[in-house]
């Protein structure tokens, strides 16, 4: 009596084949997008005390800073219950934006709709991810994380404008 | 009748056991349709109908609250007492004898049920309105990490009382093959177990010595790497259990077998060493932790699917099976020879197929680019009600349409009534999850009052609409079920003397004694996960302990 021997039923071992096949063609396509289209996910940047984050500079001066006209821009948002600071502000069409954010207090989201920027803010840690308009208008940007009543409220919107024109 | 008797069963369970069992029941149904009774009115609220100012004169303050008692009791409270209970019985039931240390198991459980009332009633005095994710630095009352402590631990000890009758089993059977439910039960327990260290080191270490004040602060992105390296394997351990009775309960059920043993075993084995190690994939959207560990913990996150497709393959071939010896034919056509008339199984097969759109959805979340869109977005919680709702609720209360007449040596009430429940349910759970899934990828958050949010474009309202619809619509079908659970425990009418509902234990079509033994030892396996945990997580828990900053003091909701 031999029992070590693992026995599989043809249907079943052409199933387990393609299972895997699948599985490693799910993996192939998020290294793609990973490294070679450059999608990126938040990752290792700055740790920052949340109790004095708001008095110390970049952020004791929230919003935006234009690096390259027209071109490069970087954004500091502070998220507290119930609302983001800055909760509005513009930025021309076509622009590379990298956004910035940290809280002061509890955990927070920040989604900016439409776009690939949808992170936590987190207290202690900065949050960033960039992102190019394409379009004219106005995007919102909203708190996806629970923060108390006033969580449904928090919310700003970036208006992003033709180039010497309005959105 | 649909749920068959016989005059002469396996192994009858002494009535003692038969109380123990039941009364875990009793509290994980109480806490299902307390729980549940919040899902309308979230689903509701979301469609445009806020009922909450109504609920304040019971004492509920806000959305959230409420929110707050939906998770816990629903994807704490319900799925962990049932598990307990049920896994008692598979232990009873598949080893044939007694549990060797019933004391030990009495205790596990009424210190789940002491940390119960200590965690709910700080949640019903809202005082710990956090959610039952308990992020930090929003704090809770004190009460709420000790309950929630002592119901993980009380588990635990449920655990180690099957260790050691399984131990006094294998001392009595040499090489005998541990029987197939048995292993899974056991494996199942043991997942729980090392996947709890997480939130027992969060409580423990960071958040009860902070909330009693003997730090001043927490490290919330620390606080959230421990709560995830819990959060995920969590899900393994709500779906293993309806795993044991899909591949060593349904095939019986459906006058099948299992297809096959061995795999059924390696199925198990692979999600205990797999299930672990991935929690970085609820995190891809966090601050602090580097992108290169998300992408790995992604790839191993498709690789936890591999034991689901098997699943997959081999329940589907055991249902096969049963139905073309209940004269099924054709490629598909076999299907319509299943028991649909048997509320236990039309609810376990509706919680299939539930589930098989559960997998596809997971698949996007699980892609770590994917991911990046829908993270937080209502689309998650339309995934999670197919897979812990749906996958996993409505195989219990399949399971419970036996094992409810099994304990009581009562006739299930009105299998009819409970078809209509369960099919209500399918239903409603097919509009709302539809819905859930839309309206997330047109960028709604969840866990937020939309009802009260500025930002809610038209596009998003019909969607609400069938949210609110969906939604209500699983709350009766569920309910329905629930009250054929509830008649059937409390009716006066008793089955005929001499006759039983029994445990229905499938036989498998390959011999389980022929099982290959390295598919039935604990080492291997064991050092297996403790190895691949080590890798996935070791180097960022030094980092992060490491480096931990405890800069947040505590803020109340
Ligand atoms: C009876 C029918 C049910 C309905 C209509 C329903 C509805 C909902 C809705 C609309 C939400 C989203 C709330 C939000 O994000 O703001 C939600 C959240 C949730 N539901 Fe259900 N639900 C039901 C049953 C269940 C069941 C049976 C379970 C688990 C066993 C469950 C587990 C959860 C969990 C874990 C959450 C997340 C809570 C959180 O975000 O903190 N629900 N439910
Ligand atoms: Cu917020």
């Amino acid at each position: 009596m031999t029992t070590e021997e693992l026995h599989v039923d043809p249907a079943e071992r052409n199933w387990i084949v393609a299972s895997i096949m699948l599985l490693v063609v799910f993996g192939v396509a998020v290294a793609i997008a990973g490294f070679m289209l450059g999608i990126q996910v938040p990752t290792e940047e700055q740790r920052v005390d949340p109790r004095t984050v708001a008095q110390e500079a970049p952020w004791s001066n929230p919003g935006v800073r234009e690096l390259v006209p027209g071109e490069e821009y970087e954004v500091y948002i502070l998220a507290s219950r119930f609302s983001f600071v800055p909760n509005t502000f513009e930025v021309p069409v076509g622009a590379r934006v990298t956004f910035y954010v940290t809280s002061t207090d509890v955990q927070h989201g920040f989604k900016l709709q439409d776009t690939n920027v949808n992170f936590m803010a987190l207290p202690g840690q900065v949050s960033k991810l960039t992102t190019t308009f394409e379009e004219p208008g106005t995007y919102s940007y909203i708190c996806t994380e629970y923060c108390g009543l006033g969580h449904a409220v928090m919310a700003g919107s970036v208006t992003v404008t033709e180039p010497g024109g309005n959105a | 009748m649909t749920i068959a008797t016989t005059t002469s069963p396996v192994y009858p369970l002494t009535k003692e056991d038969r109380r123990f069992v039941g009364l875990h029941l009793v509290i994980a149904f109480s806490a299902l349709v307390i729980g549940s009774l919040f899902g309308p009115l979230q689903a509701l609220e979301h469609a445009g109908l806020d009922l909450y100012p109504s609920l304040e004169r019971f004492g509920i303050q806000s959305y959230y609250q409420g929110l707050t008692l939906h998770g816990v009791l629903n994807a704490l409270i319900w799925t962990t007492f049932f598990i307990t209970g049920f896994l008692t019985l598979v232990v009873i039931r598949g080893l044939q004898r007694p549990l060797a240390l019933p004391w030990l198991n009495r205790l596990g459980f009424w210190m789940m049920v002491v940390g119960l009332v200590a965690a709910a009633i700080p949640i019903l005095l809202n005082k710990a309105t956090v959610l039952y994710t308990f992020y930090p630095p929003m704090e809770a009352n004190t009460w709420f990490y000790v309950g929630l402590t002592l119901v993980v631990v009380g588990s635990w000890i449920e655990g180690w009382g099957f260790y050691v009758t399984y131990w006094r089993w294998r001392k009595e059977h040499g090489t005998t093959r541990t029987p197939f439910i048995v292993l899974a039960a056991l494996i199942t327990m043991v997942l729980w177990q090392i996947a709890t260290l997480g939130v027992a080191a969060e409580i423990l270490g960071l958040l009860l010595p902070w909330s009693i004040g003997l730090a001043d602060g927490v490290d919330p992105l620390l606080s959230r790497t421990f709560f995830w390296f819990t959060g995920h394997p969590l899900v393994y351990f709500w779906l293993l259990p309806a795993y044991v009775s899909w591949y060593g309960m349904l095939p019986k059920q459906v006058d099948g077998k299992l297809f096959s043993n061995s795999l059924a075993r390696l199925a198990f084995w692979l999600f205990l060493i797999l299930s672990t190690p991935l929690g970085f994939h609820h995190q891809f959207v966090d601050p602090g932790i580097p992108s290169g560990w998300k992408y790995i913990h992604s790839i191993l996150t498709f690789s936890v699917f591999f034991p689901s497709l098997l699943t997959f393959f081999t329940v589907i071939a055991s249902l096969e099976y049963g139905a073309r010896k209940r004269g099924g034919t054709g490629r598909l056509a076999w299907i319509k020879a299943l028991p649909w008339k048997n509320p236990s199984v039309t609810a376990q097969l509706l919680a299939g197929i539930l589930f098989v759109f559960g997998g596809i959805g997971g698949l996007a979340n699980a892609s770590y680019n994917v991911n990046l869109v829908l993270h937080n977005t209502a689309w998650v919680p339309g995934h999670f009600h197919l897979t812990v709702g749906s996958a996993v609720t409505l195989s219990f209360v399949g399971i419970a349409f036996w094992l409810v007449p099994h304990l009581t040596r009562k006739p299930l009430w009105s299998p009819k009534t409970a078809l209509v429940g369960v099919w209500t349910y399918f239903v409603g759970m097919l509009i709302f999850s539809n819905a859930m899934h839309t309206v997330g990828l047109l960028g709604a958050p969840r866990r937020t009052t939309l009802g009260l949010a500025p930002y809610v474009p038209p596009e998003w309202t019909g969607h609400l609409w069938r949210v609110g619809f969906g939604g209500t619509l699983m709350w009766i079908g569920l309910m329905t079920a629930v009250v054929v659970v509830a008649v059937t425990a409390f009716r006066s009418t008793r089955l005929p003397e001499g006759e039983y509902v029994d445990v229905p234990v499938a036989e498998s079509i390959d011999d389980e004694q022929q099982v290959p033994v390295w598919l039935d030892r604990w080492m291997p396996w064991l050092v297996g996960a403790a190895v691949l945990i080590i890798l996935a997580y070791g180097p960022q828990l030094i980092d992060k302990i490491g480096g931990m900053a405890p800069t947040s003091p505590p803020f109340t909701p």
